[in-house]
Formats: structure tokens, sequence, C-alpha cells
């Protein structure tokens, strides 16, 4: 009990004065880096590096009997990296059914190794952690969803019959509730 | 029974969260912000420099180019340099740039004022950088990240938005931009044309409030 509590208290400080729809989103790390990023200068990278025809073929559009969670988080989001344990723990209990959680990052690419990697193995992330490097965010945000305004965390979940788009923070129990809707 | 005290617990907490954020939003009827067309509401805030600036101290401008930002979100560093090249181009077209920043520095401590005073003068911003103290004006104008833009036009009526949305099509670098979507705008209303594209997305940092 006192966890749900502890939970519910969390939600409320980070709903505190943010309009409307928005739970969203905190930032932190100055960078300055600013070079150009091809796809191929990732050939060599611990983790996939993704532009955004090939993330929405791969991840985005998938017709089979798994249920996608796809949420997009940054290391500079603070309520991102609140949330991240959730998926984590909800990606273990549902292991043994088809259930995937995918967590695509919107880190700038030359941070990848910098901060990105090192975040990864710092929290021992398990599910599968795409990087999306693509700038051209008014093209590529409303083929995610058309109702997104581009803060982050967002989170889309979707299996062959529905699709449910989220642009907002979860507690566990609140993304595990979304989940059993859909499956 | 342990069912029921949970979803009462849920029942109060999102009571609460709602009443919270309906009283910060001060305007509940205008919860969503401008939209293009609408008058933009004026301000009256404090510049880096310590004077308070409002839309009537400009009686020559066209129109106003209000851009909500910050100190260190990555999204507002990137777009520092071509904010103070937006200003350079449009002010003496009679577009002026207003940098408002609309951060609670309660909860960013990086966004307080006298941090936006040395960001200021460190990076010899040529137009007004304001402190958005009573956490209300990044509400009634709808915004929800930063860098956010809204491109106003003087009218009889008062300040019309005519875009709403990003600098260009690629926050990160600079040097890869295709299409200026703000300038483009500018130069659009300086013809005396409609404002082609009027709304673009996107990623930001949010608004802390």
């Amino acid at each position: 009990m006192k966890i749900i509590i502890g939970l519910g208290l969390s939600l409320l400080l980070f709903s505190c004065g943010e309009t409307k729809k928005e739970h969203v989103v905190a930032e932190e790390i100055r960078t300055n880096a600013q070079q150009h990023t091809e796809l191929e200068d990732f050939d060599d990278s611990p983790i996939p590096v993704y532009d955004f025809p090939k993330l929405e073929k791969e991840l985005l559009q998938l017709r089979n009997d798994t249920t996608y969670i796809v949420n997009f988080w940054a290391t500079w989001c603070k309520p991102c990296i609140k949330e991240l344990p959730y998926f984590e723990e909800l990606a273990h209990k549902y292991s043994d059914e088809k259930v995937k959680v995918v967590l695509v990052s919107l880190d700038f690419p030359e941070n990848l190794h910098t901060k990105v990697v090192p975040f990864i193995e710092k929290y021992k992330l398990q599910s599968e952690v795409i990087l999306l490097a693509d700038d051209d965010a008014n093209t590529w945000i409303p083929k995610v969803d058309t109702k997104w305004e581009g803060s982050i965390p967002a989170t889309i979940i979707y299996n062959n019959k529905t699709r449910s788009f989220y642009e907002r923070s979860f507690t566990y129990d609140e993304l595990e509730n979304e989940l059993k809707s859909i499956i | 029974m342990k069912k029921r005290q949970i979803l009462l617990i849920f029942s109060l907490v999102l009571m609460a969260t709602l009443g919270l954020v309906g009283f910060s939003s001060g305007n509940s009827t205008n919860s969503e912000g401008l939209n293009i067309g609408d008058m933009a509401a004026d301000i009256n805030l404090k510049n880096v420099n310590g004077e308070m600036v409002s839309y009537e101290d400009y009686p020559n401008a066209n129109g106003f180019i209000v851009i909500f930002t910050c100190n260190t979100c990555p999204y507002a560093v990137a777009s520092e340099d071509r904010i103070i090249a937006l200003d350079a181009e449009f002010k003496p077209k009679g577009y002026p740039v207003i940098a408002i920043n609309p951060n609670n520095p309660a909860l960013q401590p990086d966004d307080t004022f006298e941090l936006m005073q040395k960001k200021a003068k460190q990076k010899g911003f040529t137009f007004p950088y304001l402190y958005d103290s009573s956490n209300t004006v990044y509400a009634k104008y709808g915004a929800k990240k930063t860098p956010h833009v809204y491109l106003l036009q003087k009218t009889s009526e008062g300040n019309m938005v005519k875009y709403i949305g990003a600098i260009d099509d690629n926050v990160r670098n600079a040097d890869l931009v295709k299409e200026r979507f703000l300038a483009n705008a500018v130069y659009e209303l300086l013809e005396g044309k409609e404002v082609s594209v009027k709304e673009t997305k996107a990623i930001g940092c949010s608004v802390k409030q």
C-alpha cells in the first residue's frame, strides 16, 4: 500500500503545474558537439543506430503476434530516466509472453559513446536500445503519431490489432494496466 | 477491499493533480494556448538588464519573433547562435526577436535570473531575454517545449499569431538545415503573403513548472 501511495505522490510531483495533457520531460546536460552524421558512421556502434525510415519499417509497423512497447527517451530527460525501470520490470515480468520492450533514445548521435552507452552500462538496461539518428523531426514526429507535440517521454504500445500512443510518464501500475488493456 | 483502496488513492491523486494543473495554468479556458490567427496577449516581463519589456516598447516593429528558450536544454543551446542570427536578420526588417525563459528555477536550478544574465552576456544576446517570473506567459501562449517559436504580426486588432513551431528542420546541426521554417514565414509576411507552413514540430525540452 505504501508503495502505491509513493508512486501516486511521485506522479503528483511530476504533474504539478504542467499544462494539461503534459506529464513530460526534464533535461540536463550541455552539449555543443555538432558534426555531420551518417548511419555508416555507426557501423561499429554497440547499439543499433537507425534513421526514421528504418525505425518505422523495423519497429513501428510490424504485423505479427507480438505486442511491442516502444518508449522514446533520452539520457538528459529526467522523467524518462525515472520511468525506465518500469519498462525494464514490465519486460521481465512478461518475458514468457509475446511482449517486447524497445527503448528508442533521442540523444544526439555524437553523444552515443559518451552518454548513451555509459548510461546503458551504468543502469544495466536489459531491453533493446536503439538510437534514432534522424534530424528532420518535423517530418517524422507526425509519422510516429499525429497527436505528438514532440515532448518526451512518449510511448507506443501496439500489436496487429490495436495501437495506442502516450505523450506522458507512467508509473509501473499504469504501464502494466495499459499493456493489459491491449494484449 | 484492497483493490477498492488502491482505486480510491489513485482517484484522489488524479483529482489533486488535475486541481493543481488547473490552478497553475491560471486560465483554464485557454489551457491549450494560442492557435494560428489568435491575438497574442501582451507581455510585461523583466529583461536581463533589469528593465521591463512589453510589445508596446516597439512602436516601429511590424511584429515579433517570440522564442521560449532556456539556459541549458541541449536543444536550446544548439539554437543560440541561430537565434542571434535571426535577430540580426529580421530586427532591421521590423521583426525583432524576444526570448522568454519559461522555466521555474525552483525546479530547474540552471534557469535562475542570474544565470540568464550570465548566458546573455557570454553569448552576446542582441535581444531581450525575459524571465517569466509569474510563470503565466508560457501557459497563455501554450509553449510546451524549449525552443518553441511564436511569430506575431502587428495588426490593428493586436499581435496576430502567424506561425508556431520550430526555427528550422534541424535543431542539432545548423549546417544541415534545408528548410528555414521561421525565416521563410517572416519573409512571406514581409512580402504581404500568407504564411505557407504555419505549424511545425520538433523534439524539445519541456517547460519546467
